[in-house]
């Protein structure tokens, strides 16, 4: 890899380099036909959901896990941890504060990924399109796979989300991981554009 | 193709199935809490859904050469327990490498994936791995001391560390067993078997809503493929192990999977009805009751069996 390949890591002091990636992530190519359909079947029918509430949508969230909607039924869990996540979830407005927390947990985690955004915020700002700390378009930095909209979701259609999810998933619609890698230059400009205080390593797996 | 190579043809089958059989009791054990709670549950192909999804992520990282062994300990002794414990008594090759002593290793091997998770658990340097690392070792202590009590009293009962010779002193009716022979060592082992099975009331090491979700936390893609896969085969090791030693083992698959299920049972029943303990209390819970009932085991064997 070639000296411009490198990641300047330029937020972290010399101590802290060494402990973190200094390459860009990279694409990946998908497995022949037959294995990629298997694999992505199982990718679908076991979504590992990232427990991690940003925004008030949430709470929307936390029903599913209860007798009356009961999404374990349809292969879906809350991880407690974005190692072995594979969707992550927009809950909601985010803050310029809160984008630096799904930047780091969203790179933690393995591809392939799937991000999931809930409500209008994240889609073009919501009530807070104008505010001064709110992201107006999370797909500006992250790439998004499915937008569930609602001012909040119920979790009727936040399961009905799901399932459209898996369905898109199984067609091999999915692909984000390999679009940020591709993409990781604009992503990553766009990231630095919001967050000024940009203390964190440039690509943290 | 020789003896030997027919020994270990039949143990790597003893190996799938026992795998199956223990993702099956997961996901058994997940449904029943699921019913308990009034949920549908998870359907029960689940557990082998996520261990192909696991081991089919495209990205994995390591964080160094002992987080890599980690998981390969862990897997190691849950493999080591099963192939040295005899799964079908008096069949040739269904016997494994049975050998004598071979309760001894069998403990070991016991001990030992929890050691290697552990230096490789640590290694991934999230705060929770140690965290949940201390909470087992401490618990694994704690329950060690019912359950090398019983297993002493078996020992000096049978006055063997052989397994097999442990089942055919066994056989002969119901009321050869051990768990009817000497109930005191029996019911202790089992309480310790509640906590080495690790569902509530001592799940304290997972512990999801405090400590998310203790040392796997970095664990990912095929690592966390590999503890899926050792938890089954570990879980199916352990009741086969007690199933041989307390419930006159088996001679064919169907008794094998009877008495393994209602083993297992005990640890179902309890799990869904009980909340789960702090590490201090699951600590103080074995070293009571368990390790007296234990020790009257332990006499129970010296004096009145003997």
């Amino acid at each position: 890899m070639s000296s411009k390949d490198l990641l300047p890591n330029d937020g972290l002091s010399e101590i802290d380099q060494e402990f973190f990636c200094q390459a860009p992530p990279e694409y990946i190519s998908p497995l022949p036909k037959p294995i990629e359909d298997f694999m992505n079947w199982a990718r679908s029918e076991s979504l590992f959901i990232l427990a991690f509430g940003t925004g008030c949508g949430a709470i929307e969230l936390r029903p599913l896990t209860t007798s009356r909607f009961d999404m374990y039924q349809y292969g879906i869990q809350m991880r407690a941890t974005p190692r072995q996540s594979s969707v992550f979830i927009v809950g909601g407005y985010a803050s310029v504060k809160t984008l630096k927390r799904i930047v780091r947990s969203y790179e933690q985690m393995q591809g392939p990924k799937f991000v999931v955004t809930l409500g209008s915020c994240p889609i073009n700002g919501g009530m807070y399109w104008d505010s001064y700390n709110t992201i107006n378009r999370i797909d500006h930095y992250l790439p998004i796979d499915i937008s569930i909209c609602g001012c909040m979701p119920r979790p009727e259609s936040i399961l009905a989300g799901f399932v459209e999810l898996k369905k898109m998933i199984r067609a091999g619609q999915c692909d984000g991981a390999n679009l940020y890698a591709k993409n990781f230059a604009w992503y990553k400009a766009n990231q630095k554009r919001i967050i000024k205080d940009w203390n964190m390593p440039d690509y943290n797996w | 193709m020789g003896p030997l190579g027919l020994k270990i043809i039949y143990t790597l089958i003893t190996l799938v199935i026992c795998g199956v059989y223990g993702l099956l009791l997961g996901a058994f054990m997940a449904k029943t809490m699921a019913r308990v709670q009034g949920r549908i549950g998870i359907p029960l192909h689940q557990p082998f859904v996520d261990i192909i999804k696991n081991y089919g992520k495209r990205t994995a990282i390591s964080h160094g050469i002992m987080f890599y062994l980690g998981p390969v300990f862990r897997l190691t002794g849950g493999i080591g327990t099963l192939v040295f414990i005899p799964v079908i008594f008096g069949s040739e090759y269904f016997s494994n490498f049975s050998v004598a002593g071979d309760l001894l290793l069998v403990m070991y091997f016991i001990f030992f994936g929890q050691l290697g998770m552990a230096l490789g658990a640590s290694e991934g340097g999230h705060p929770y791995s140690p965290i949940g690392i201390a909470r087992g070792l401490a618990q694994m202590c704690a329950f060690e001391v019912p359950f090398a009590l019983a297993i002493i009293a078996i020992a000096i009962q049978y006055n063997t560390f052989s397994i097999t010779e442990i089942v055919a002193a066994q056989q002969g009716g119901i009321l050869s067993w051990t768990f009817f022979t000497n109930p005191f060592a029996v019911v202790a082992a089992l309480l310790a078997m509640l906590g080495m099975n690790m569902y509530p009331p001592f799940s304290i090491v997972l512990a999801p809503q405090e400590i998310p979700i203790g040392p796997p936390t970095e664990y990912h893609s095929a690592y966390l493929g590999m503890l899926q896969s050792n938890r089954a085969i570990f879980a199916a090791a352990k009741l086969v192990l007690f199933m041989n030693l307390f419930f006159g083992g088996a001679t064919n698959f169907p008794v094998l999977v009877l008495k393994t299920w209602a083993i297992y049972m005990c640890s179902v029943l309890v799990g869904a009805a009980f909340p789960r303990f702090r590490p201090e209390e699951t600590i103080r819970f074995f070293l009571r009751w368990p390790t007296v009932i234990g020790i009257v085991g332990l006499l129970f064997a010296k004096y009145y069996l003997i």
